[in-house]
């Protein structure tokens, strides 16, 4: 492995004066977590807690005729049962997102009347113990009468197919246009129109290696609950669970400690948390749940599938890109758990990273009878920007333009930021051609005309590809108003508390949930510079906790928003707090407060060594030896809201700033292809990141790395496949084959830093990756296969059979493919 | 035919102490360390298997602990990631994770760091391609291994776990 840095060519210029911001400095969370004592949610017991366990639907689509728990209910040990009709008695359905017609679905924490995925909870028992539950499920009789089941969402809304919920009189859940720029003016002045009847964005999801889990308490006496969880946006949990259990937010204490990897996969489990809650009431005992992975893999936060029809692009003869329109089918499975906020989120990113200022999509999202989806890394914007990358991809293959050039030729130019995309986002910074160039150089693009000749003489096709893509981050949460004008989110927030305690310990508290991306290492750095100590001095509390720790409305972690939102509110807490030491200084030391220095642990005055306040003596001052001071001292406790500046988007126009911050990922790869059997390789891979000022780059990479991961895995192995009955056919990691070590190509790293001139650190939101790896590895399959009939990759998920299957009837998808030149 | 015994006393050395204890004959050798005897360093993270995140040294071999009942165990010496420190000082392997950023989340690492030094053990100056082949049966989904394969190298070049 090789790791390149470059530095800025341009840098916002920095106020603080930055020690351990920028540097790799170890981690706080290792040590713990190395030792085997970090806190993940199912480590946690209570006395006399009774196991979880879920019955769940055999069938697609049915009707529940009976449900008969009985004999479940005889066996010693067994503590009790949930079902659907409880469940509608004592909760109120989820409350949608959606507006007409997805805002009839009916949403609860069990099926109530009707099953519409394998594997939806039907029934909850609970046992004295994990094995007991699991057996006692057996016992439960439940009669179901089958109903035809839609799979394909390209039939969700043929008058034939049968209609999951009723009450919405479709299986549409959202539909809306998007337009910019004059299509009818591209398309005219255009020499080339190349139209592309189908893509489809494949199913899968990131499998974090931790199963959601929950130990739920009860409080009788106040009506509280306590959820120790693993939910990673415990702000949208609350906002669910407290309308549905008909409470107040602030009986709704979740608290998170380690978690074992969420991807966004971890946000959508309050139907299962809801379950708890009422167990944990009706049974007035601790419930503990946790998932087992087959489970996580039938019901669990399925990537959007999605399909693009009748793409057609402008383009001009030298290869400039006008703009292009299609239509997207979004398949969200059976319920909409975060849906259709797919249908907007995706828009941050419109133009990916070209300067086409025409675009139309006509956005359509169904529900078919699969697992509901939820977000996964790069979330809706990865299908978008899998899309731009194809389309540039199948123009240059089909208008004969070098894949590189038409991408230099297209990308928006670094002097353009910030630059205002057609629908009103701005990108930050960024310099797109100087990112591929590095990737370039990293991966040797310049040898490979020879290696192409040296893969031909193994009898091998060489293939190279590109993906080009921008990481959206610190959403804007007024573009849930795009999908329902009903709505009132919007803005974004996150607060940090940082005070100094009577022993001089640095305390910093915050409202994410992290999930392996070293919040407490990179909290600690900002902190240290501020206040002038080292990162180790400054313990940041694990996790979030709405009862004793600071937490905001969009409290979570999600997104690629921490080293904005989060670092923002943690510098602007720390530096309330540095103005609250130095006050207090000058108080004790009789002088102005801007003549107190903090350095070295230590208030003093600047250039007199002998008026030093050690930080212990600054916390005893106030905290118990705070007599005789004339005025008030200041608490040493300082809380700060990060909040971006965001207006509300245009309802009409849809138009409007709908994320702060843009990271660049260029991803290149080199594969080798078997022509005989359609197995290929990944020979060589390179990743450029750009997201900024980065304040620990060794983090940063680490999750460059596992955002690459994740796309291969997508690309050639990942796959929630189902059969026509509805059935997951890769419901375990026998047959869901997620990435080995001996799978992993040799890779190269590089970094350039645009810093964003929005952000309180220069920094911007990473860690998602936009796909990028699944674009290259598409891009690489069909420049390989030039030699061989020239087909075209319309897939995102390309196994080896696909491959063969290209190879042995390129025509089928190169009927897909059609170019009309004037 | 006399009925099966439902449960049996095992007795086992885990990290150095002995434990007695009369278990469940169904339970499973990762459910007697986490849940009956609160070694919770130790994961699951499927029900196949195939993560790996349950990994622990059973005399002296590298074996998943899901897929083991308790009482196989008995009379066994185990070893598991609460064990691999001594007094509070990480082991090189330990280091070597943290000083090549070779966890994320930390999920997956205590079966790692058991398979690696079990590796180690074997052989104490692996190559790439005999460490990806020693950790193929334990999944990340954080870090792409790169990291991993890395700290165990590290690990090696200064004299082993």
């Amino acid at each position: 492995m090789t790791s390149v840095e470059t530095t800025p060519e341009t840098s916002a210029a920095p106020t603080l004066e930055r020690e351990f911001i920028g540097q790799s400095v170890p981690r706080k969370e290792d040590r713990r977590l190395l030792q085997g004592q970090g806190v993940f949610a199912d480590d946690i017991k209570r006395w006399g807690m009774g196991y979880i366990h879920f019955v769940r639907s055999p069938h697609a689509h049915a009707k529940i005729v009976s449900i008969d728990v009985t004999k479940a209910l005889e066996l010693k040990g067994v503590y009790g049962t949930l079902t659907g009709d409880e469940v509608a008695i004592q909760t109120d359905p989820f409350f949608q997102i959606a507006s007409e017609p997805g805002a009839h679905v009916q949403d609860y924490a069990l099926a109530v009347g009707k099953v519409r995925y394998a594997g939806e909870p039907v029934v909850a028992v609970v046992a004295e113990t994990r094995e007991l539950a699991r057996d006692v499920s057996e016992l439960v009789e439940v009669e179901y009468e089958p109903l035809p089941v839609v799979v394909d969402a390209r039939l969700a809304l043929d008058p034939e197919t049968p209609l999951l919920h009723e009450e919405c009189g479709t299986n549409r859940s959202w539909s809306g246009d998007y337009e910019w720029g004059d299509l009818d003016a591209a398309f005219a002045e255009a020499d080339h129109v190349v139209r592309i009847k189908e893509l489809h964005f494949d199913r899968f999801n990131s499998t974090p290696l931790e199963l959601n889990a929950a130990l739920v308490e009860y409080n009788r006496g106040t009506g509280q609950w306590t959820m120790h969880s693993n939910n990673q946006f415990p702000g949208f949990a609350a906002i669910m669970m407290g309308p549905a259990l008909r409470v107040g937010l602030d009986k709704l204490r979740i608290v998170t400690q380690d978690i074992g990897g969420g991807f966004g996969n971890k946000i959508t489990s309050h139907p299962q948390l809801t379950a708890c809650c009422l167990l944990a009431r009706k049974l007035n005992r601790p419930v503990q749940w946790t998932e087992w992975r087959t489970e996580f893999h039938q019901s669990m936060s399925h990537g959007n599938e999605r399909w693009f029809h009748d793409v057609e692009v402008a383009v001009k003869s030298d290869g400039t890109l006008l703009g292009f329109r299609c239509k997207a089918l979004d398949d969200a499975g059976a319920y909409l758990r975060y849906e259709p906020l797919g249908g907007v989120i995706w828009s941050q990113v419109t133009p990916g990273l070209y300067r086409w200022r025409n675009i139309r999509i006509e956005f359509t999202q169904v529900m078919t009878n699969k697992a509901p989806v939820s977000p996964n890394r790069g979330y809706s914007r990865m299908q978008h920007l899998w899309l731009t990358e194809r389309i540039i991809d199948i123009v240059a293959a089909e208008l004969g333009f070098d894949p590189i050039e038409i991408r230099k030729l297209n990308y928006i130019k670094p002097e353009q930021m910030p630059y205002e995309t057609p629908n009103g986002c701005v990108y930050d910074s960024g310099d797109y051609p100087r990112a591929l160039d590095l990737a370039l150089e990293l991966i040797g693009h310049d040898a490979l005309v020879e290696r192409r000749a040296d893969a031909e003489s193994r009898g091998l096709l060489l293939g190279f590809g590109v993906g080009s893509t921008l990481d959206s981050g610190t959403n804007n949460f007024a573009q849930s108003q795009l999908i329902n004008p009903e709505l009132q989110f919007s803005g974004n927030n996150e607060v940090a508390m940082v005070k100094l305690d009577i022993l001089g310990e640095v305390v910093v508290t915050l409202g994410t949930a992290p999930q392996g991306q070293g919040h407490e290492t990179t909290a600690a750095q900002v902190v240290a510079d501020i206040i002038g100590c080292s990162p180790d001095d400054v313990t940041v509390r694990v996790g979030h906790d709405s009862y004793w720790n600071t937490h905001a409305g969009f409290s979570g972690t999600y997104a690629s928003q921490f080293a904005v939102t989060g670092l923002g509110a943690v510098k602007g807490a720390a530096d309330e707090l540095a103005g609250q030491m130095q006050k207090l200084a000058s108080m004790v030391f009789g002088c102005g407060p801007d003549d107190i220095e903090l350095a070295e642990g230590h208030a003093r005055i600047a250039g007199n060594p002998e008026a030093a306040l050690p930080f212990m003596a600054l916390g005893a001052i106030v905290n118990a030896g705070n007599a005789g001071f004339a005025e008030d001292p200041p608490p040493l406790n300082a809380r700060y809201v990060f909040r971006p500046a965001f207006d509300v988007p245009d309802q009409e126009t849809k138009f409007g700033n709908l994320t702060l911050t843009y990271a660049t990922q260029i991803h290149a790869c080199v594969i080798e292809v078997d022509p005989e059997t359609g197995y290929y390789e990944i020979v060589d891979y390179a990743v450029v990141d750009d997201c900024g000022s980065r304040v620990n780059p060794k983090i940063v990479e680490g999750q460059v790395m596992g955002a690459t991961a994740h796309a291969i895995g997508a690309a050639i192995w990942e796959t929630f496949a189902y059969d026509e009955e509805g059935n997951l056919l890769t419901p375990n990691f026998y047959d869901y084959h997620v990435p080995h070590a001996l799978d992993m190509p040799p890779l190269k790293t590089g970094a350039i830093e645009s810093p964003s001139p929005f952000t309180p650190l220069g920094t911007k939101g990473m860690g998602e990756g936009g796909g990028a790896g699944i674009h290259a590895v598409c891009a690489a399959i069909q420049d390989a296969l030039r030699q061989a009939g020239k087909p075209i990759v319309c897939d995102s998920h390309n196994p080896y059979h696909r491959v063969w299957s290209m190879l042995q009837d390129p025509g089928a998808t190169r009927a897909n493919v059609e170019v009309h030149s004037k | 035919m006399a009925e099966p015994a439902k449960s049996r006393t095992i007795s086992v050395e885990i990290n150095g102490d002995r434990y007695e204890r009369e278990v469940p004959a169904r339970r499973l050798l990762i459910h007697f360390l986490r849940d009956d005897l609160q070694l919770t360093g130790t994961h699951i993270g499927c029900d196949t298997g195939n993560c790996g995140a349950c990994t622990i040294s059973l005399d002296g071999e590298a074996v998943k602990s899901c897929m083991l009942l308790a009482v196989q165990a008995d009379g066994a010496t185990i070893t598991t990631v609460e064990g691999l420190d001594s007094n509070g000082k990480l082991s090189a392997l330990q280091q070597a994770f943290s000083d090549t950023h070779a966890l994320q989340c930390g999920f997956c690492t205590p079966g790692m760091l058991m398979s690696a030094t079990v590796l180690l053990g074997e052989n104490p100056s692996p190559s790439e391609e005999e460490i990806r082949v020693a950790l193929q049966g334990n999944i990340c989904r954080c870090t792409g291994y790169w990291n991993i394969i890395e700290a165990v190298q590290l690990a090696a070049k200064g004299g082993g776990a």
